[in-house]
């Protein structure tokens, strides 16, 4: 069978604030999430990138100390987003073996695993939290989301770098479209300002460094961008079958339409130049939505912020929408947030939905000179969308090659 | 100086507070940790290993599963104090 597939609630902790509205008022008001690292292990170890975007409300603000205590932070993270996006969708009745969760972490929990080490070499094995495993394991947050809403129609994760998360909600349409699920949580998150990724990330030369200001560092698109900027929090969204979200009278913010994944199979890191793989999966997510491509109004792109990064994924969109591009409200909405990594997809989709439901792009911060080699009509304060139906795309490419793009459709 | 029998028990609700969130109150000598407390195994190992470091003492893994009431875990701690 195949199913309409429909938003229904909506559950975010950022860099801009500690659930949905917040982050997205914060968005449309053109703050920035980015701020310094107030930590004493950044002048410890060094580091040479010393901000980051932080949560804006610690999970420890939100959780009871003993659900804290059994969860990474990244899992911390995942169950707040989730929990409110439940609530948004008003708490579902639906039996548990028709529900599902898909949600998704680019690294896992990388605190756990780091701080269990000095555990081990400072006080030895028995020292060692019983727990360490479930909370390190990547499937962790979703596992933590599945034992609070009882879902028993399968819980996975999907792990594709800075991809995943847009790759998991792609995932929740077989799953829904099977006809054996009616409603699924997916999203992803991260958490992973911890002095290694940082160092590492730093090491390859991602992560902009510009220490200076903070609030300026990521700025896609722009002339004097050099590098992404991590950020932490997570997104989770309820996807539901059209039939069963009518039956129950929910509210619905956007129609699911396409999801698709493909892999360049060209470099660990770098983008392929061409845009090839990631144009394969814009035109396919499109196709499944059985929709041409002049009914795209708005794309929250990946644009990382990165000097190759940002001109490889203008490549494959020209090479999919040509002239058209030119036509297409353009959001880069991590010169606010920062880059979630696992949670990006997550909360990119949320904003894609927001945008359709509310007509409005967000804009994108710290465009002062828009590099000359990407010609998109880039939204820079918000903006009406058309009336009438009309589509638009999130795009994520991860490390390893991988791209995920969903395409959502407004609902009426 | 060796700690007394409610000295014990005192610090040890606290331990079973801060790790399930228990009220201390409710961690008496005759509750069970398992069937009355509903505390599970990874809690108990923490527990365990939490009560090694407040009370100075050492109690070995076979010796855990013998710890059944909060009494028991008590008079092992005071005990071992010796």
């Amino acid at each position: 069978m195949s199913s309409k597939i429909v938003v229904t609630g909506v559950g975010a902790t950022t860099p801009l604030g500690g659930d949905v509205q917040s982050t997205w008022r914060a968005l449309l008001a053109g703050e920035s999430g980015i701020t310094t690292i107030d930590k004493e292990w950044v002048a410890q170890y060094e580091l040479p990138v010393t901000f980051a975007g932080q949560a804006k409300v610690p999970a420890s603000e939100v959780l009871t100390p003993q659900e804290a205590k059994r969860l990474d932070p990244s899992s911390q993270f995942a169950l707040i987003a989730a929990r409110e996006a439940w609530a948004d969708a008003g708490s579902p009745e639906v039996a548990p073996e028709r529900l599902a969760v898909e949600y998704a972490t680019g690294i896992g929990g990388v605190w756990t695993l780091l701080d269990a080490f000095e555990t081990l070499k400072e006080r030895g094995p028995r020292r060692v939290l019983p727990m360490t495993i479930p909370m390190l394991m990547p499937n962790g947050p979703a596992a933590a989301i599945g034992m609070d809403i009882a879902a028993r129609g399968g819980v996975r994760t999907a792990v594709s770098a800075c991809a995943s998360s847009t790759e998991a909600i792609a995932n929740a349409i077989t799953r829904l479209q099977s006809g054996e699920i009616d409603v699924v949580v997916a999203g992803g998150c991260e958490s992973g300002i911890h002095p290694l990724p940082l160092a590492a990330f730093a090491a390859m030369h991602a992560l902009s460094r510009n220490n200076d200001n903070p609030a300026a560092a990521s700025r896609p698109y722009d002339t004097a961008r050099d590098g992404f900027v991590m950020g932490e929090g997570a997104g989770a969204m309820v996807l539901e079958t059209e039939e069963h979200a009518l039956a129950r009278g929910a509210k619905i913010y956007a129609e699911l339409v396409g999801g698709s994944v493909t892999s360049d199979a060209h470099h660990i890191t770098a983008p392929d130049p061409e845009g090839t793989g990631a144009a394969r999966a814009v035109l396919a997510a499109l196709e499944q939505a059985g929709a041409k491509i002049e009914d795209v109004v708005h794309i929250n792109a990946h644009a990382t912020s990165t000097p190759v990064g940002d001109i490889a994924e203008y490549t494959a969109l020209r090479r999919v929408f040509g002239d058209h591009l030119d036509k297409i409200a353009v959001s880069a909405t991590k010169s606010s947030t920062g880059h979630l990594l696992g949670g990006a997809g997550a909360i990119e989709a949320i904003f894609t939905v927001l945008a359709l439901h509310e007509r409005t792009a967000p804009p994108t911060i710290n465009l002062d000179n828009q590099d000359p080699a990407i010609p998109l009509d880039v939204v820079v304060s918000p903006r009406k969308l058309p009336d009438g139906p009309i589509l638009a795309i999130s795009n994520s490419f991860g490390f390893g090659g991988h791209n995920a793009v969903v395409a959502f459709r407004s609902y009426n | 100086m060796a700690l007394s029998q409610s000295e014990v028990l005192a610090g040890l609700a606290e331990i079973v507070n801060e790790e399930t969130g228990i009220a201390t109150e409710a961690v008496q000598l005759d509750k069970s940790f398992t069937d009355d407390l509903d505390i599970d195994s990874i809690s108990m190992m923490t527990i365990v290993v939490n009560a090694e470091d407040k009370f100075g003492v050492k109690i070995p893994d076979e010796e855990v599963k013998n710890l059944i009431t909060v009494g028991d875990a008590v008079n092992f701690i005071t005990a071992a104090q010796g």
